[in-house]
């Protein structure tokens, strides 16, 4: 396509689209310039704004695949997976304060020597939520969404939204309303450091983790035979359900497996700030599905990069962006931060970062 | 569907309807009979008191006299003219009374948040409503019943709560709010109820201000006035701690908001410098961002008088950013609780936190009876003032009630205002209460800095409180 | 699935379908609403309605016990076993609690803060643990037995105990509410005293009329209302609409008389209703239900109407405008905002506009109450003093005046939405729902059509916004929340999507409802997030879906429905926009062949 050829394409509403887009970058870079010629931080302290925003993000991530995965299948928005990931860390913190008793997390050691009994813990813990967050995930699917399958396309969201209030209060009334704090595990206290750079040792696990589990999932769904139903189910249901594909079956495991994802967010969570609450799952709740979208939703690589980015702005953006232009209590801005970037990405890439759909064709 | 479902609205609309207008003749006759046996003796005083205030105005004035000396006279008469003068009082009060029937439950009635993201902090002192009220027992054979009513934390939901309850006149005063935003909603319309309301957790200067408007008046709290809160902080910082440089965070309520600003003036009216004063929202839980550009002003006083959740986030992130190692951490009473203290961590020991100077053995007492009653340590650290404000309701109820013969229970509202006003070193959870004129009723006496030494925080369950180090008066 | 429940004895089924329904019962119990309800009675002080909640449970899944499992040739009696058998599992699954917590021992409330000693006492009836469980094994077979004979007995029979007993549930969890209204006036105060015990429930007569004459009603209107029906439809059709007219007239007076007979905090209810549900939702159901676009940041506008009324009208930030002058500015700035958003995100589609509205929403919330900007918007703490709406010298500052002023203003925003519905705008914005490429290639200007669909919705929010602040007399940043918005588009689903009558009736059951759960406190948003679900479940198509695109509504595209291939299109008469674009389509699909995701798909 020749420059002419595109020029005359344009319509009135790209431009000023450009222009907001256009106006919107300026600021950041101006911001981003100021900021870093203030030389209020350090190298160090960048770097670990940009630590910060990537063990944010990982969680991000991780509950953002339970909402691409839902999307990319029934092309609905469940708004109920943030209590999915609330449920699994608030009811395993009880298994965890118990353990912690009884001491599997410290050099009192119950099982053997500390490591040992500390990862046999951690593993447990997983399992456990894993287990309980998936439970939540089919259970909803199977009672408020499945006997709405084919209905209009914003009834399983308001549903959703029913489901994400009756979540949050069953488990206050199940749990309390105090907030519960998870052990500190020893063996993740502390932190590595190279030169000026340090990075603890808890954010290094909880990347880690995240990306080993994100990546094992992708692989899951594009390997396995599984894996490939769902895809198929993504891309077609009339032709899936023809291929001998059993869609309903199909259906409960991706929901199995956002809700596992959230499991093992929950216990990242759990390890990194140590607290649960009812109302915990509300915000990530959002911000997964603004990563889900960032990244292009319905693709799970997309909900990674989603995830990572949103963590990196939030964390990094309001001293990068604010701080050089000297507006007060930047941090207080973190999520006009992050929903403007949103705004920017979509309006130079309509279709998130990587581009929409589960299935390859048509990424 | 539709239509039958219209047809039974309208139904329903009309079934009420003709439940006031038709049934009422005839049920007049079945429960005239009730009422004018419950009533039966009531009339009667009241008339006899109504015949004596005819002549002149000062007559009811001379009838309480009268029945006074006669109390002191004869036994026989005592009776009589204790209900007389009960009732000729009450109905003579300037904004009404409330009269609760032989056997009827006095209504007292809570503002608390209960919904949302903040229901932990009504949640918690909801529960030391609840447990006063099983504490007090019954007021002269008559139980004390709670109505429930849901703040929203808002504007909005203040209003209709107050709106609730005020509508319900047999509710002689009412716990709450515990925001500051629903506050200002609710106090005009309760005011203009005649009923008087005790906050909790209301801490905004501006309600409790000597120049807050006659709409006010029905209006106290047992919270402590950031304005004496925030003062102790910045004192104890300043001259205690000799900290010279200080900075705050805030999350955007109201509460945080304006006790760090107070703190800041204070703080720079004693001559230290204020390097910075950020915010975060509620809900943030990676607060090493915010922490970090802090770091780069390096205070020597932490303050950041939020909540449990995002406090906790504060302290156990703070140790671990660069920068902020010998940064002394400071936080307020809307952290002062167990829960805080397990979600900081290790992180925790050596700060200070100012809170209720809470006598120790009753407190340990109450705890112990929470978790025997809730199952678990109060949620958040509002708890022992909600206590401490239903006492102070639920005494000055007793005080001014006055009991007629047949068991009547006769409440005037201005005299119960009066009371609630008149409360003197009550002695009460959050330590020694007495209101003042605008409606303050824990002074900065009352506060005290805490700080959070190892023991404590290795086992909070069982170690809360801390000892308190220093008070305000004793410490200068 | 049903298959393989086929293949079990109904023993087994019956078991099963009672083990299922202990589940809620469970929950409620653990939930700690049994106990919190302990102390509000059904009758008198001896049932409490915590009882009655798990009792209603073990009937309900004794009826459909029996109505799942029972075949029409059994006998009366296995029809009924079937539900005793399936409470009795409810009776069992509660005793089963009660052994654990008290026999064994366990501690559960480690882990479940509201299996207290209260609530095992409550569940053991008060007697001894073992009495306990026997008689919650007694008490859940009878009432599974119940409910099997429930469903055992004529349907009109059963309509008439149905609406008997939701009566008199209801007036005991209301109570409080009930007393409010009841003690306006002299003989209804009289008749609150007859019906209800003073610190308990209803009275045993009281009780009884609860329950008969509300079961009465119900069997003589189902046993007469197909003659009425009948006779109605004879009538020629001048008397018809006369009747309908009477009708009308007959609920307009009433609407006008409820702060009178209600009072004043049914009044307030309804104020919020109207408010926060109306005409939020009549707003919203431009943009969402007439234009297609997923709107989750509609609370924005609200906020700026709101802030644009406080800051022009509170003397305490220099404001010193009365209501009606700074309105018209509150609507401008709202009407600005819709058009400034609607720009960037016309190109959007689906769910990349949901988010990024809710991002705007949150965007306002954020700055309005940002340190940044607290010069201009006061931060945290909020504006207040903004003055009530006045009309002549009268302000309307409490909420039975006020209601005048919002039928008055809902009134004006019920006929702009049925006029603009009908408009040839309305048509444009209904084309551009169905299908965007079509519309445009019908010669529909997209950009014109979606941004007056922006700018017409946020004006209507601006106006709620601006009465909002107006009545409250003080706004902070946190009550424009996300909350706002997801209530306002639950209030138009379950209304119907795209039906103006149906955003009224969502109101009433999605704002309205919530207000009268006020007496559950605590338990309210729990309550009504099951609702949402159920009513969802139950009418998917919303209480009052707009007739005319019903159709339209309920077809898909044939990839979201694998069991079955899509609906046939359905005839529709000739001349209808769709039967335009089904003609246009085709043309069009051959040169576009990104598979856009809509919201319309």
């Amino acid at each position: 396509m020749t420059l002419t050829e595109r020029l005359r394409r344009l319509d009135v509403t790209t431009v000023i689209m450009w222009i907001i887009g256009g106006l919107l970058l300026f600021f950041i870079v101006l911001g981003s310039i100021q900021s870093i010629l203030k030389g209020t931080y350090t190298p160090a302290q960048w770097f670990d704004f940009f630590v910060f925003g990537i063990s944010q993000g990982s969680i991000y991530a991780l509950i953002a695949l339970g909402y691409t995965m839902v999307y990319g299948i029934l092309k609905m928005i469940n708004f109920a997976h943030g209590e999915v990931f609330m449920m699994g860390a608030l009811t395993t913190y009880f298994l965890a304060d118990e353990m912690n008793r009884r001491g599997v997390f410290d050099d009192k050691g119950a099982l053997g020597p500390t490591l040992l009994s500390t990862l046999f813990g951690l593993i447990v813990l997983f399992a456990v939520a894993i287990f309980i967050s998936m439970t939540v995930a089919v259970l909803l699917e199977r009672v408020a969404y499945r006997p709405l399958r084919g209905a209009p396309r914003l009834v399983p969201l308001i549903t959703a939204i029913g489901a994400s209030f009756f979540l949050q209060y069953t488990a206050r009334g199940l749990y309390g309303s105090n907030n519960r704090s998870y052990p500190n595990v020893d063996l993740l206290k502390g932190t590595v450091t190279f030169g000026q750079f340090s990075i603890q040792v808890v954010q290094i696990v909880v990347a880690v983790t995240a990306i080993a589990m994100m990546i094992g999932l992708y692989l899951f769904v594009q390997r396995t035979k599984t894996g490939k139903a769902i895809l198929a189910v993504a891309e077609d249901k009339q032709a899936a359900a023809l291929m001998g594909i059993d869609v309903d079956r199909t259906i409960v495991i991706t929901f199995a497996l956002g809700g596992a994802m959230a499991g093992v967010a929950a216990i990242l969570y759990a390890i990194m700030f140590r607290q649960a609450h009812f109302f915990m799952g509300f915000i990530p709740g959002i911000k997964a599905f603004t990563a889900a979208v960032l990244g292009g939703i319905g693709n799970i690589p997309g909900a990674m990069l989603g995830g990572l980015f949103l963590g990196i702005f939030e964390s990094l953006g309001p001293t990068l962006f604010l701080d050089g232009l000297g507006i007060n209590s930047p941090n207080q801005l973190k999520d006009v931060i992050a929903f403007t970037m949103l705004v920017l990405i979509l309006i130079f890439r309509p279709t998130g970062i990587i581009g929409e759909r589960l299935s390859e064709k048509k990424a | 569907m539709r239509k039958r479902l219209m047809l039974l609205l309208m139904v329903l609309m009309m079934v009420l309807v003709a439940c006031g207008n038709a049934v009422s003749p005839e049920t007049e006759d079945a429960a005239g009979t009730a009422v004018s046996e419950a009533g039966e003796a009531a009339d009667a005083a009241a008339d006899a008191a109504a015949e004596a205030a005819d002549d002149a105005e000062a007559a009811v004035d001379e009838a309480m006299d009268d029945a006074e000396e006669a109390m002191d006279d004869a036994e026989e008469a005592v009776d009589d003219a204790m209900s007389g003068d009960a009732m000729a009082n009450c109905e003579a009060d300037e904004l009404g009374c409330v009269t609760v029937a032989p056997g009827e439950a006095v209504n007292i009635a809570y503002a608390l948040v209960i919904s949302g993201p903040n229901e932990p902090l009504g949640r918690d002192s909801a529960n030391g409503v609840e447990m006063a009220v099983e504490a007090f027992g019954e007021l002269d054979g008559h139980p004390i019943n709670i109505i429930v009513g849901d703040d929203g934390c808002s504007p909005e939901g203040g209003q209709t709560v107050a709106q609730r309850l005020t509508a319900d006149e047999s509710i002689v005063g009412i716990i709450g709010t515990s925001c500051s935003s629903a506050a200002n909603t609710a106090i005009p319309l309760v005011t203009q109820a005649g009923m008087v309301m005790i906050s909790p957790s209301n801490t905004a200067p501006a309600l409790t201000a000597e120049d807050r408007g006659d709409e006010y008046a029905g209006y106290l709290r047992t919270a402590h006035n950031d304005l004496f809160q925030g003062r102790v902080a910045a004192d104890f910082a300043y001259n205690e701690l000799g900290a010279r440089t200080a900075a705050t965070i805030h999350d955007g309520s109201i509460y945080a908001d304006s006790l760090q600003q107070v703190f800041a003036d204070r703080f720079a009216e004693l001559g230290g410098e204020v390097v910075a004063q950020e915010a975060v929202n509620v809900g943030d839980t990676d607060m090493r961002s915010v922490l970090t550009n802090i770091a780069s002003n390096a205070p020597e006083v932490l303050y950041y008088p939020v909540f449990t959740a995002e406090a906790g986030f504060i302290t156990s992130q703070a140790k671990e950013v660069s920068g902020l190692e010998d940064t002394i951490l400071m936080s307020a009473d809307g952290a002062f609780s167990p829960d805080f203290i397990k979600a900081a961590g290790d992180a925790a020991v050596g700060m200070y936190q100012s809170g209720p100077y809470v006598a120790s053995a009753d407190y340990d007492a109450f705890i112990e009876a929470h978790v025997e009653k809730y199952g678990t340590v109060p949620p958040s650290g509002f708890h022992a003032h909600a206590y401490d404000a239903t006492m102070i309701l639920l005494n000055a109820v007793k005080e001014v009630a006055g009991m007629g013969e047949d068991g009547t229970l006769y409440i005037p509202r201005t005299a119960l205002r009066d009371a609630v006003y008149a409360t003197k070193d009550y002695a009460g959870l959050t330590g020694t209460l007495s209101c003042d004129q605008n409606g303050d009723c824990a002074t900065g006496e009352a506060l005290a800095i805490f700080e959070l030494t190892e023991d404590v925080v290795s086992d909070p369950d069982n170690n809360f409180p801390p000892a308190a180090i220093y008070q305000p008066g004793t410490g200068e | 699935m049903r298959q393989r429940a086929q293949g079990k004895s109904p023993l087994r089924r019956a078991i099963d379908v009672g083990l299922i329904g202990s589940i809620p019962a469970l929950l409620l119990a653990l939930v700690g609403m049994v106990d919190a309800f302990s102390n509000r009675y059904l009758l008198e002080e001896s049932v409490s309605t915590g009882q009655v909640m798990l009792a209603v449970v073990a009937l309900i899944v004794g009826y459909l016990a029996a109505r799942r499992i029972s075949l029409p040739a059994q006998t009366v009696a296995t029809k009924i076993g079937y539900g005793a058998v399936a409470g009795l599992m409810v009776g069992l699954v509660l005793a089963l609690l009660l052994f654990i917590g008290e026999v064994v021992g366990i501690n559960l409330r480690k882990v479940l803060v509201n299996a207290s000693p209260a609530l095992y006492e409550i569940l053991a009836f008060n007697q001894a643990p073992a009495v306990g469980m026997l008689l919650l094994a007694l008490m859940g077979t009878l009432l599974g037995a119940l409910g099997g004979a429930l469903f055992v007995m004529p349907a009109r029979l059963r309509s008439a105990i149905i609406t008997g007993i939701t009566v008199i549930i209801l007036l005991a969890l209301l109570r409080d509410i009930v007393k409010l209204v009841f003690q306006q006036y002299e003989p209804t105060t009289a008749l609150y005293r007859f019906l209800f015990t003073p610190n308990g429930g209803l009275t045993k007569i009281g009780l009884l009329l609860a329950f008969l004459l509300p079961a009465a009603a119900d069997y003589v209107w189902s046993a007469g209302r197909p003659t009425l029906d009948r006779r109605y439809h004879a009538l020629p059709d001048g008397t018809q609409k006369s009747v309908r007219w009477v009708g009308l007239a007959v609920a307009f007076i009433l609407l006008l008389l409820f702060p009178t007979i209600f009072g004043r905090f049914p009044s307030e209810a309804m104020n919020n209703v109207i408010l926060l549900g109306i005409m939020m939702g009549l707003g919203l159901n431009i943009v969402v239900g007439f234009a297609g676009m997923l709107d989750l940041g509609y609370v924005g506008f609200f906020a700026i109407g709101a802030y644009t009324m406080a800051l022009l009208t509170s003397p305490q930030v220099g404001g010193g405008m009365n209501f009606w002058t700074a309105l018209p500015f509150s609507l401008l700035a709202s009407m600005i905002a819709g058009i400034i958003l609607g720009i960037p995100v016309l190109k959007m589609r689906g769910d990349y506009l949901a988010i990024v509205t809710l991002g705007f929403g949150e965007i306002i919330r954020v700055l309005v109450l940002s340190d940044a900007l607290r010069p201009w918007f006061y931060g945290a703490p909020g504006i207040t003093g903004v003055p009530a709406p006045n009309v002549g010298g009268m302000l309307l500052n409490n909420p039975e005046t006020l209601y005048y002023l919002l039928i008055a203003v809902m009134g004006l925003t019920l006929f702009i939405s049925l006029r603009l519905r009908d408009s040839r705008l309305g048509r444009a914005w209904m084309a551009v729902r169905e299908d965007e490429d079509v519309a445009e290639a019908m010669g529909i200007n997209l950009v014109v059509t979606k941004l007056m669909a922006f700018a017409t919705g946020a004006t209507m929010a601006g106006l709620g916004g601006a009465i909002f602040a107006a009545k409250l007399g003080s706004i902070v940043p946190q009550t424009f929340n996300l909350l706002i918005s997801v209530n306002a588009l639950a209030v138009i689903i379950i209304g119907g999507m795209g039906s103006v009558p149906g955003v009224v009736v969502g109101a009433l059951l999605l704002i309205g409802l919530p207000e009268v759960l006020r007496e559950f406190a605590e338990y309210r948003l729990w309550v009504y997030g099951a609702l949402l679900v159920a009513m969802m479940l139950f009418k998917p198509e919303g209480f009052w879906p707009d007739e005319g695109h019903r159709r339209e509504l309920t077809e898909h595209d044939p990839e979201e429905t694998p069991q079955a291939p899509g609906p046939a299109d359905p005839p529709l008469p000739p001349g209808t926009v769709r039967d335009r674009a089904a003609v246009a389509r085709a043309d069009i699909r051959a040169t576009h062949t990104e598979d856009e995701a809509g919201l319309d798909e």
